[in-house]
């Protein structure tokens, strides 16, 4: 990550935000801190979801929720559970607010469906050299657009 | 999505509410993967309304009401309950929870096996064929070359296309459920001939012979390739059914492989240049010595204890030849009395067992043949287990993680003669 906090790249609608454009996954509009994490994530077996915390061995992101955040990631792995493991969370309250992501998988998108919160990907820049876990970050689902400014929200 | 004029009368109530809400879920689906149209399929392999106590708990509902209110609210996302016909296609159901013989050794309630049996029954009434296994390959469902499947079961899915080249990605709950309905699942990823060539070249530079040796090898593709479609070349011997079973089920596990090609062996790669599509792979990955050495490593980095208090063998569920091959290990001597031994399989391979004698082997030692699921599905080990010996690299991977025990990696003599010792005697490559 080389932009400094506070930088202007190209489009600003605000100063001090960065605005990524992708492709809308499931549409509807969230805003929330970010999770990032460089690793894939599993569904089943991989979180638990009467927690909403990640749980795979080894993960970067092993015992940390992402209940209520904009969880940032490259994709989804692992067991075909992947959105029954997720669409549990939305019925225990602990889901994501947006998903974030680069690979799009039939995993992810099914998830993304059944959880109904809105998800991007196919950004014009990889999301996870822009933005960290701390962000605010808003996705506005329908139109593709995913803006985040630096640290959490005054 | 551009529909068909039948797939429209379902979006549009004509065929009945269930189709509906069925055909909604999968529009919301393929829009979301940004695909174009449906194709038709023939085969699908799912867990419809699979009850289980939060679902019960958060619809308020009784097990014996359950299945049409689980079916629409979950499997068909729908908000409305709506009533349940029969399924359109050749539906499976795969494994569940609960061993419907073998339930107390599992040590689960009564209501569980009751919640399990009421799910199938209504599953059954449908049209849905009892399978539950992971290897519906090995119980009666083996897709033909190129048919449209929509399947659960990453290991299973991986087998479908790379082993007998049919077509599936790797479905979830929902999107089978409702595909059992209508017969239709969006046209995207392995369904279409441009997404199946490889796009990752692994050499091969060491001996790949044992169900071990191609389960690490996976293992190592998976987290080398992550959702990517590896084509392997190089010095492994021709696999049997059992060595693509644990070599696929490894590679979806550490990765998401869904596809891979053996160059010589499987249908859709008769050579590298084909199953690359003529395309430079965007990786060529050596795979020796030091690569297999770090992978059992990597496998067996969660244990430290010698001490074996339980074996777990069957995943994906055993093979008849499996359960051969244990039962001669066993070879009439009683496994420690510190140690369990679970042999987990499908009903089918249960009932071919038992008429071979192997499944009275494994009991007369100590063991138990159990169906339907396995320790990590059920979340199930002995009572006071602390350490578990495991030859698949699928079970390695996940075990550890859902249960908090430690766990061993290797061969299933190594697993065997730690169930005989109560001690873990395996060796690194």
């Amino acid at each position: 990550m080389t932009t400094s906090p506070g930088t202007i790249l190209d489009g600003e609608r605000r100063p001090g935000s960065i605005t990524l454009r992708g492709r809308k996954v499931v549409g509807g509009y969230a805003e929330g801190e970010a999770l990032v994490t460089r690793d894939t994530i599993s569904g089943w077996g991989g979180i638990n979801p009467m927690t909403g915390t990640v749980i795979e061995t080894r993960h970067e992101l092993r015992g940390q929720s992402f209940k209520d955040k904009i969880l940032v990631f490259p994709g989804a792995k692992g067991s075909s559970g992947w959105s029954a493991a997720f669409h549990i969370t939305r019925i225990t309250g602990t889901a994501p607010k947006a998903l974030v992501f680069n690979e799009m998988t039939t995993k992810i998108a099914l998830g993304a469906v059944v959880m109904r919160i809105p998800a991007v990907t196919d950004f014009d820049r990889d999301p996870l050299e822009i933005i960290e876990s701390g962000d605010w970050v808003t996705v506005d689902g329908d139109r593709g657009i995913v803006e985040i400014r630096r640290g959490p929200r005054n | 999505m551009r529909l068909t004029e039948a797939e429209e009368a379902m979006l549009d109530g004509r065929e009945g509410k269930a189709k509906q809400k069925a055909m909604d879920l999968l529009v919301r689906y393929g829009e979301a993967l940004g695909a174009e149209r449906f194709v038709d399929t023939t085969n699908v392999t799912g867990v419809p309304a699979y009850y289980s106590p939060v679902l019960l708990d958060y619809y308020k509902v009784a097990p014996d009401d359950a299945y049409e209110v689980i079916y629409s609210r979950f499997d068909l996302d729908s908000d409305e309950v709506v009533e349940v016909p029969r399924m359109v296609v050749n539906s499976c159901g795969l494994q569940g929870g609960v061993d419907a013989e073998g339930w107390k050794t599992l040590g689960k309630s009564y209501e569980a096996l009751r919640m399990s049996e009421r799910s199938e029954a209504a599953s059954a009434a449908r049209g849905v064929r009892i399978l539950k296994t992971c290897t519906p390959y090995l119980a009666g469902n083996v897709p033909k070359l190129g048919e449209h499947c929509a399947w659960m079961e990453s290991s299973a899915v991986v087998y479908c296309n790379s082993v007998l080249g049919a077509r599936t990605n790797t479905e979830g709950r929902e999107s089978t459920s409702a595909a059992m309905l209508t017969g239709k699942i969006p046209d995207w990823g392995f369904h279409r001939d441009e997404f199946r060539f490889a796009t990752h070249h692994i050499q091969v530079e060491v001996n790949v012979e044992s169900v071990m040796d191609w389960g690490m090898l996976g293992y190592f593709i998976g987290a080398a390739v992550g959702e990517r479609i590896p084509v392997v070349t190089g010095r492994f011997s021709r696999p049997d059914l059992i060595h693509h079973k644990h070599f696929g089920a490894a590679a979806a596990s550490s990765g998401g492989v869904e596809m891979y090609h053996l160059e010589g062996v499987t249908p859709e790669a008769p050579s590298l240049r084909q199953a690359l599509g003529s395309k430079a792979p965007a990786a060529v990955i050596p795979y020796g010595k030091a690569e297999q050495r770090r992978t059992y490593d990597e496998l067996n980095a969660r244990a430290t204890d010698p001490n074996v208090d339980f074996v777990m063998l069957g995943c994906p569920h055993a093979a008849l030849e499996q359960l051969r091959e244990i039962a001669g290990l066993l070879d009439g001597r009683r496994i420690s009395g510190n140690c369990r031994l679970w042999v987990f399989t499908s009903r089918a391979i249960k009932a071919e067992a038992d008429v071979s004698g192997y499944t009275a082997v494994i009991r007369a030692a100590g063991g138990a043949v159990l169906t339907d699921t396995c320790s990590s599905i059920a979340q199930a080990v002995p009572p006071g287990t602390r350490v578990v010996a495991l030859d698949s690299a699928k079970q390695t991977h996940y075990l550890p993680a859902i249960m908090g025990i430690q766990a061993w990696f290797g061969t299933t003599a190594e697993c065997i003669d730690a169930a005989l010792t109560g001690r873990w005697n395996g060796r690194r490559p």
